[in-house]
């Protein structure tokens, strides 16, 4: 506990490095992973290849990764920018999937009236489809939220400076509650970036809440009013 | 007026939906293809506004081939009302109605509010406009996708089944307010429908389908009814079984329609009148 009350500053600024690394792969992955899982839909070869070879950057360790970007990017072995990459990467194999299932599993006879009365390609896509893959595009990306704020932790291992670095500190120093501490903060952290998405979603798509049956029953509770003996 | 010249269609799986199809759809008039499943009547009507292409011949509409026009252009100035409502799960329903203009590019707020007055035209009230489709009835929503259908003010209204989802009360409703709508706006209106009912009810022309699209009668209700072309338009519009020829029985209570096999089918009004006939 003293340690905590000795170390406020470190912390707030180690909080603050953390979302400034893991946020910006969260964004990423999703923007990138949107066209990528339309094309994945679109043509009849592109699913299979584009799915699986995607899916299999989860399956590279990150530690070499950390030496391979450094050489393709031309950045340095300490650049907090490899990280940002690695774990757009992570983001992306994660963010993929979900995201062509999600635009695949938009209900045909809603995409044919769409046709029927005149959407264009392009504005289908924006204005009905991608909406419409909202609910499951949500789930994906919180699952990418959580597994990225959790991963940014890895960084501490090539000195880029997260939660992580207290994970690193506190083992080489003996100091349990250092660890202790980045463990909460991170699991903190990662709770409220997914209840914030969760926000989002509902402040985005107020239709699910609806078609789901969701906001009659609160009506319905609300007109029955406070159950009292 | 829509013209069909020697229009035929196959699939890629090698279906023949359409053989050899010609009709003339006159121009403010109701038109309905009535056939059953096979029949070819949905590939047909989604051929006038190009959600099919045809693999030969081709359509006009009044004089121009459709085939030279740019394919989303002419749906949005056709409008199509379709089984299900096909409304958009995510729009509520004043904005499912002002889909179109906005695509078109009318300012939302001037769409909006020339939805709200197609919502009285089909009989909507108001307080329906900030609901999502989910919460409608499935008549409010058939209701809904007729007021989308007419949101762009199109000359032609293509129907696919409409009133196939709902229950037998509603549609009745639909359909009498369907008959009030066109006499209201005067539209170019081709109906898909596999009920004979509704196509001898809402059809200025009906044209009854075979198998691949082939025409088995075109005429009025009145023109079918009186003299079926053949065997299978008998067959169809129930004359065979005497559904049709109705005859006067007098009962206890009053007098009565029978069919042919003694069925009760009605009762007859305006007796005077017939007679006078």
């Amino acid at each position: 506990m003293t340690w905590l009350l000795n170390n406020g500053e470190l912390i707030g600024q180690l909080v603050v490095a953390h979302l400034l690394i893991s946020l910006p792969p969260i964004i990423l992955s999703f923007v990138i992973s949107v066209p990528i899982g339309w094309v994945a839909n679109r043509y009849r070869w592109s699913r299979g290849t584009l799915l699986t070879v995607l899916g299999l950057l989860y399956a590279i360790p990150s530690l070499p990764l950390f030496i391979i970007l450094p050489l393709v990017l031309g950045t340095g072995l300490r650049d907090s920018i490899n990280l940002v990459v690695a774990l757009t990467l992570y983001g992306i194999a994660l963010m993929v999937r979900t995201t062509a299932d999600g635009l695949a599993s938009v209900d045909p006879g809603i995409r044919q009236s769409a046709t029927a009365v005149g959407f264009s390609e392009r504005s289908q896509f924006f204005r009905v489809d991608l909406p419409l893959a909202g609910p499951v595009l949500l789930a994906g990306i919180r699952v990418v939220a959580v597994s990225t704020i959790s991963l940014t932790t890895v960084g501490a291992v090539i000195g880029v400076d997260s939660l992580g670095a207290l994970f690193t500190d506190g083992f080489q120093r003996g100091i349990a509650a250092e660890i202790l501490t980045g463990i909460v903060l991170t699991i903190i952290i990662a709770l409220s970036v997914d209840g914030l998405l969760v926000l989002l979603g509902r402040v985005l798509m107020p239709w699910v809440a609806v078609n789901s049956g969701r906001v009659a029953r609160r009506e319905l509770r609300r007109a029955r009013g406070p159950v009292t003996a | 007026m829509i013209e069909f010249r020697g229009v035929t269609k196959q699939f890629p799986d090698g279906t023949l939906a359409v053989k050899d199809f010609s009709l003339v759809l006159p121009s403010r008039k109701t038109t309905v293809l009535v056939g059953s499943s096979g029949s070819g009547k949905t590939t047909l009507l989604r051929m006038i506004n190009r959600m099919v292409d045809p693999s030969s011949g081709y359509i006009e509409i009044d004089g121009e081939d459709t085939s030279h026009l740019e394919p989303v252009a002419l749906r949005r100035r056709i409008g199509y009302v379709m089984q299900n409502s096909g409304l958009l799960p995510h729009l509520k329903v004043i904005d499912n109605v002002a889909t179109v203009p906005v695509l078109n590019g009318v300012a939302k707020k001037q769409a909006r509010a020339d939805a709200l007055h197609l919502l009285d035209t089909v009989g909507l009230d108001r307080t329906l406009a900030d609901r999502y489709p989910s919460q409608l009835s499935g008549g409010q929503q058939q209701r809904v996708g007729v007021a989308r259908g007419l949101a762009a003010d199109p000359n032609i209204l293509l129907m696919d089944e409409p009133f196939g989802a709902v229950d037998p009360i509603v549609r009745a409703e639909l359909q009498t307010e369907l008959i009030r709508l066109q006499r209201e706006l005067d539209k170019t209106v081709v109906f898909v429908t596999h009920d004979i009912d509704e196509a001898f009810l809402l059809g200025d022309q009906v044209v009854i389908l075979e198998k691949g699209g082939r025409i088995a009668q075109v005429g009025s209700p009145a023109e079918i009814l009186a003299a079926p072309a053949n065997e299978f338009v008998a067959t169809f519009i129930g004359a065979d079984k005497g559904k049709r020829a109705l005859s006067i029985r007098n009962t206890p209570t009053g007098d009565i329609l029978v069919d042919s096999e003694g069925r009760p089918a009605g009762v007859l009004v305006g007796e005077t009148d017939v007679v006078a006939r």
